[in-house]
């Protein structure tokens, strides 16, 4: 018997090629593009001035102000909500289709996945001013954004959750005689739930934060009330809202974290 | 190669069986044997030797290259939809990793042995009658697992978690039943109990049984019959009186390699 021949590295990988190639493009691209956009350091320290003075007003914040936008924060969460729940339920379908482990025929997964990665590159903005002008000022133009922005995003987040389940179950399934449907119901659902119902809470998360940036577009919520504060040079009522919406924000987070650690 | 020839009317039988992996590699090669109804049939070889295919061309879980697979006399390659899941239902099948949904209840896990009979939107809104409500508390008496019916499938050890899945298979009411290595994550004690039951619903029952295994003795203590596997080819087979300890190791021998 002889002693097996250690099988010799490629010289790629001898030499780690493709991490330094990586890192060197990654340094060339980061300088390049601040050049191209004239990110400017110094432009940021000659105007911190105007910052000061900003910030003395909004240190006063007209407390009376929160009576008012008690109804539009209110708004901006049932925004989030409607969205990001029609945006999860159907990725809930389109997850299951783009799931390499459960679609074997590549080109309908590939033409799924195409179609989410296209949807995920729409910026959420550009939706938000697409749908008021569609719609007019007002929670319908956020509500849609907020659907198709989740969907997009939960969709990616679901389909790789599927793409870790343990196969094992849906071998058993299909050996007892199962239609697609009951095992996708006995085998797939019950090992991805928990985490869908997760990925729904961090989506809504995000939304919520998102929401109040959209009604700076017209999309309904807090948003609008924050515009307005800005325009009228209100920073104190500015202050009002930031600092609700801050409240807010935190309690759902907080609500949905603790959920999620219930739940994994 | 003494084949049992002289039974007929077998509930399985392979011919010229041949499987080529879409990558190229060869998992059975001119398979041909009959298994007769109501075998206790336990497959060894070494690993890879094409143990765990073998099992699964009989339920189409792998299809096969070229060939017969026959299935009460009937050939099981042309089954498509309906009629593939009627040949699965009828065919229970027990896996190393015991393939139970952790998440649920031991009770759903062995009524999902039936969804083969229920249309699937009865199966979706589970609603199985009380009838096979009362057969699944049957079945686990049978594995004498009833105080877990309702415990959650990870709560049981992997013994109990494997009796489960038997109980599973025992709803379809099979008149096969396949078990790829069933024991291979078991200790001796829950080893024996598994086995055990296995061999009990064979003599009990009549099911045909076919056990993929790598531990030889286990296979002399409980087989009506030993076939070998050897790189996807059929290199042994004796019923159990006439195996001995010399044609078993000739069954582990590799070939020199060229
Ligand atoms: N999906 C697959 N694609 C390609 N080759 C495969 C596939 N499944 C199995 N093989 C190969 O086919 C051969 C037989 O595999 P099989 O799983 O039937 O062996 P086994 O006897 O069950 O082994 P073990 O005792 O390890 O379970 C092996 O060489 C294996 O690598
Ligand atoms: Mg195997």
């Amino acid at each position: 018997m002889s002693t097996p021949e250690i099988p010799q590295r490629p010289w790629r990988q001898r030499y780690h090629v493709s991490a330094i190639a990586w890192t060197v493009t990654i340094v060339v691209l980061l300088i390049l593009s601040s050049m191209a956009t004239g990110a400017n350091f110094g432009m940021f320290l000659a105007n911190i001035n105007q910052f000061t003075v900003l910030l003395v007003q909004m240190s006063h914040p007209a407390w009376a102000y929160l009576s008012v936008i008690i109804q539009p924060l209110y708004e901006t969460i049932q925004m989030a909500i409607l969205g990001t729940t029609i945006g999860a339920a159907f990725a809930i379908p389109f997850s299951l289709l783009a799931a390499s482990n459960l679609v074997g025929n590549k080109v309908l997964r590939n033409l799924i996945r195409l179609f989410l990665d296209l949807v995920r590159t729409l910026p959420d903005l550009l939706l938000a001013a697409i749908f008021v002008a569609v719609f007019g000022i007002g929670s319908t133009a956020g509500v849609i954004t907020l659907a198709i922005f989740s969907f997009g995003m939960v969709s990616k987040l679901f389909y790789e959750v599927i793409e870790t389940i343990d196969m094992g179950p849906l071998e058993a399934m299909k050996s007892v005689g199962a239609s697609k449907v009951t095992i996708i119901w006995y085998a797939v659902l019950p090992q991805i739930l928990n985490q869908f119902v997760s990925y729904f809470l961090y989506t809504l998360e995000i939304n919520v934060r998102a929401s109040t940036v959209l009604g700076y577009l017209g999309a309904g919520g807090i948003g609008v009330y924050l515009q307005r504060s800005l325009d009228q040079f209100n920073y104190s009522a500015t202050a009002v809202i930031i600092l609700a919406t801050l409240v807010v924000v935190m309690v759902i987070d907080g609500v949905s974290n603790h959920l999620r650690r219930v739940l994994l | 190669m003494q084949a049992t020839a002289t039974q007929t009317n077998p509930i399985i039988s392979f011919k010229h069986v041949n499987k080529i992996y879409d990558n190229g590699t060869v998992g059975l090669k001119d398979i041909n044997f009959d298994i007769p109804r109501g075998q206790f049939l336990v497959v060894v070889g070494l690993s890879g030797a094409g143990k765990s295919t073998l099992l699964r061309t009989i339920n189409r879980m792998h299809e096969i290259t070229s060939g017969e697979v026959l299935v009460d006399n009937e050939s099981v390659s042309d089954y498509k939809g309906k009629a593939l899941r009627h040949l699965r239902r009828h065919i229970g099948m027990i896996f190393q990793n015991f393939n139970l949904v952790k998440r649920a209840t031991v009770e759903k896990n062995v009524l999902s042995g039936l969804v083969g009979y229920y249309p699937t939107w009865r199966c979706v809104l589970g609603l199985f009658t009380p009838h096979d409500r009362k057969r699944a508390f049957q079945a686990l008496d049978r594995v004498s697992l009833t105080k877990k019916l309702f415990s959650r499938a990870d709560e049981l050890s992997g013994g109990q978690q494997q009796r489960v899945a038997i109980a599973r298979a025992l709803m379809q009411d099979p008149k096969i039943m396949l078990a790829d290595e069933p024991i291979a994550s078991l200790d001796p004690r829950t080893t024996k109990a598994v086995m055990d039951t296995l061999k009990r619903l064979n003599r009990e029952d009549g099911i045909t049984v076919i056990v993929n295994l790598h531990s030889v003795e286990l296979a002399r203590e409980y087989a009506d019959r030993i076939v070998g596997l050897r790189s996807g080819e059929l290199v042994y087979d004796e019923p159990i009186d006439q195996v001995t300890e010399a044609g078993l190791n000739q069954i582990y021998q590799t070939k020199p390699e060229a």
